[in-house]
């Protein structure tokens, strides 16, 4: 039996190398001072994130996806709090077929979704617009927010909001008071999700941006079918950190606020 | 502090009815039981006086004025919820101020009426925790000061004492009484654990099914059960059906099987009246006595012990007289009787009530 279990944890180790092997790859050639964006490494420089800062184009498109990252993440935060709320406190009729409905994007593959969204505007007879890209990212952002939030809310007993009523808490005042802080942390998370996968998306941005409009990725894409340049390297690193990095952060300050509110 | 009524409440949801019409008056500083077991519609009434369910029919005055319209958060309640409902982002101290910070208190006065609460339910310290570095029976203080540091005009008590383990609830039942009669507010207390309700209550409302049984203190729904739910309920009766051969102002004469004619005190059996009746003979006054032993006063028969159901202090027999089974709840002395002996059981029928049949 040992050696069965030695054979799993090689096993593992391939598959984690397997996944995380290009990404240090990218981040080791972000240093590279090379001209190339390969291997040999010929000396440690910082000279390609100099570029990149000095680059208007791809500091347009950071400038764009920050701007659209938050504006997601708050509209979708807001969305999916208040929808958790109907769903799980109050007697919605069709609360499940509701609640299937604002899950659903997950479900459905990213292109269709895209294509959809832009035959109706089509329909419609709207053009494509930065608000219609935001709308797409609120779309497919939401039921991560929903099921985040949904399911601190449920562990929220109600008592507590009715002792809070009872002692003369109006239902607004008891929602700030007690109901928001305790599912903080959830809502954080949310909040989170919505910023990094609105962040990193590609599919739908392709489909929904406006011309001469470019975020992170799809400068990226863009500049790659020119050529490999050393400065997509410097690029990627920083999206990784970004995007895993704020998702850590998000996640050691929810569990200190949940360490303080006890639960 | 004022007197709650409740006047023709109807409760329904949708097509079943969980509170049939009741009118109850809770005077002002009464400590006031809703007994019954669950489902019975205890727990419904209460809701409906604290303002988390709206009555489907009939008025809820408080003090005098109707609060049907009259939000929770303005009808100025203490409850205390069976699961604490403590703020679990807050501490102790902000727990009990809570119910402050909404009312006109100037700022400066806040600490000290906290403490005082704090004092009051004999946890002065503890005011800088946090709910969960506490026991169950001290949150359940801490929820009880959140409750009563508002002053307010009714405490609402929802089975607040059946999450704690068993020797605490007894502390806690003594705590609860001392604490309302200190403040004299009207409180309404929910359980289905009878022997709270004896304990606690001036009045215990006995209900079941949606409706009220019986009225009267721990005393009256005890020794004088208004219905066979009653009798049951609030300990283990025996009941046996015979018939009421005379009634005058001092006793009803009941004729039941095996112990045959038994004097029940007449204002134990206000109801019955001649034909058919039912006897209340409660467990523990039936009494297992060895063959031969002195039965003055006191209505007798022969019997067998089926089952002997050891308690340590008490002892709980089932035992066999005629073609009828009884319970027996007696004090031990000595050794209980064995399965299988042959006794002698009386009882005396001042401590007997008498139902209409």
């Amino acid at each position: 039996m040992r050696w069965g279990w030695h054979l799993i944890r090689l096993w593992s180790l391939l598959v984690y190398g397997f996944m995380f092997l290009p990404v240090a790859v990218v981040v080791l050639l972000s240093f590279n001072a090379s001209q190339f964006g390969s291997f040999p490494m010929t000396g440690f420089s910082f000279r390609w994130f100099v570029e990149l800062w000095n680059n208007d184009a791809i500091m347009r498109a950071f400038r764009t996806s920050i701007v659209l990252g938050l504006l997601t993440a708050v509209i979708s935060t807001t969305l999916g709090v208040l929808a958790s709320l109907a769903l799980v406190r109050y007697k919605v009729p069709g609360a499940n077929a509701i609640s299937t409905l604002l899950i659903a994007p997950i479900l459905v593959p990213e292109v269709v979704l895209a294509v959809a969204l832009l035959l109706f505007l089509n329909f419609l007879g709207l053009h494509k617009s930065f608000t219609l890209l935001l709308f797409g990212h609120v779309i497919f952002t939401l039921p991560f927010v929903i099921l985040v939030v949904q399911a601190r809310l449920v562990s929220i007993r109600r008592d507590v909001e009715e002792a809070a009523m009872s002692l003369g808490a109006s239902p607004v005042q008891t929602f700030f008071q007690i109901t928001l802080p305790l599912m903080l942390p959830a809502v954080l998370a949310g909040a989170l999700f919505a910023f990094t996968i609105s962040f990193d998306d590609i599919t739908g941005t392709l489909f929904w941006k406006p011309g001469g409009v470019e975020t992170v990725p799809t400068q990226i894409f863009a500049m790659l079918r020119n050529s490999i340049s050393p400065e997509i390297n410097a690029l990627g690193t920083v999206m990784i950190v970004m995007t895993v990095g704020l998702p850590l952060i998000g996640a050691a300050i929810a569990r200190q606020l949940a360490r303080k509110s006890g639960t | 502090m004022s007197t709650v009524i409740l006047d023709k409440i109807v409760k329904r949801f949708g097509t079943f009815t969980a509170v049939h019409p009741t009118n109850l008056e809770i005077p002002e500083g009464t400590f006031l039981t809703l007994l019954g077991p669950s489902g019975c519609g205890k727990t419904t009434n209460l809701r409906m006086i604290a303002g988390l369910l709206d009555p489907t029919e009939g008025e809820i005055r408080i003090g005098g004025k109707s609060v049907n319209n009259v939000p929770i958060h303005k009808r100025n309640l203490g409850i205390v919820f069976q699961n604490y409902a403590l703020f679990p982002h807050k501490s102790v101290a902000d727990n009990v101020a809570f119910g402050l910070k909404y009312r006109n208190i100037p700022s400066s006065e806040i600490p000290g009426r906290v403490q005082k609460a704090l004092d009051l339910v004999q946890l002065p310290d503890v005011g800088d925790r946090y709910p969960k570095a506490l026991s169950g029976g001290q949150q359940q203080r801490i929820a009880l000061a959140r409750a009563i540091v508002i002053e307010p005009d009714v405490l609402l008590l929802d089975e607040p004492l059946s999450a704690l383990d068993a020797n605490l609830r007894e502390d806690m039942r003594v705590e609860l009484k001392r604490i309302q009669d200190q403040i004299g507010v009207t409180t309404v207390f929910v359980t289905h654990d009878q022997s709270e309700a004896l304990a606690m209550s001036d009045q215990i409302v006995v209900m079941s099914a949606g409706r009220v049984e019986q009225v009267g203190t721990p005393e009256e729904v005890y020794n004088r059960p208004a219905s066979e739910f009653v009798a049951n309920f609030l300990g283990a009766s025996n009941i046996i059906e015979g018939k009421c051969t005379g009634k005058d102002a001092e006793t009803a004469a009941l004729d039941v099987p095996v112990f045959g004619k038994v004097p029940v005190p007449a204002d134990k059996a206000p109801h019955v009246s001649e034909g058919a009746a039912k006897l209340v003979l409660r467990a523990e006054k039936l009494l297992l006595m060895p063959q031969g032993a002195d039965t003055t006063g006191m209505v007798t028969s022969e019997a067998v012990v089926e089952t002997v159901d050891y308690q340590g202090q008490t002892v709980r027999y089932f035992i066999r007289a005629g073609d009828r089974q009884f319970q027996a709840i007696n004090m031990i002395d000595g050794h209980p009787f064995a399965e299988g002996t042959t006794v002698t059981v009386g009882f005396r029928p001042i401590d007997c009530a008498g139902l209409p049949g």
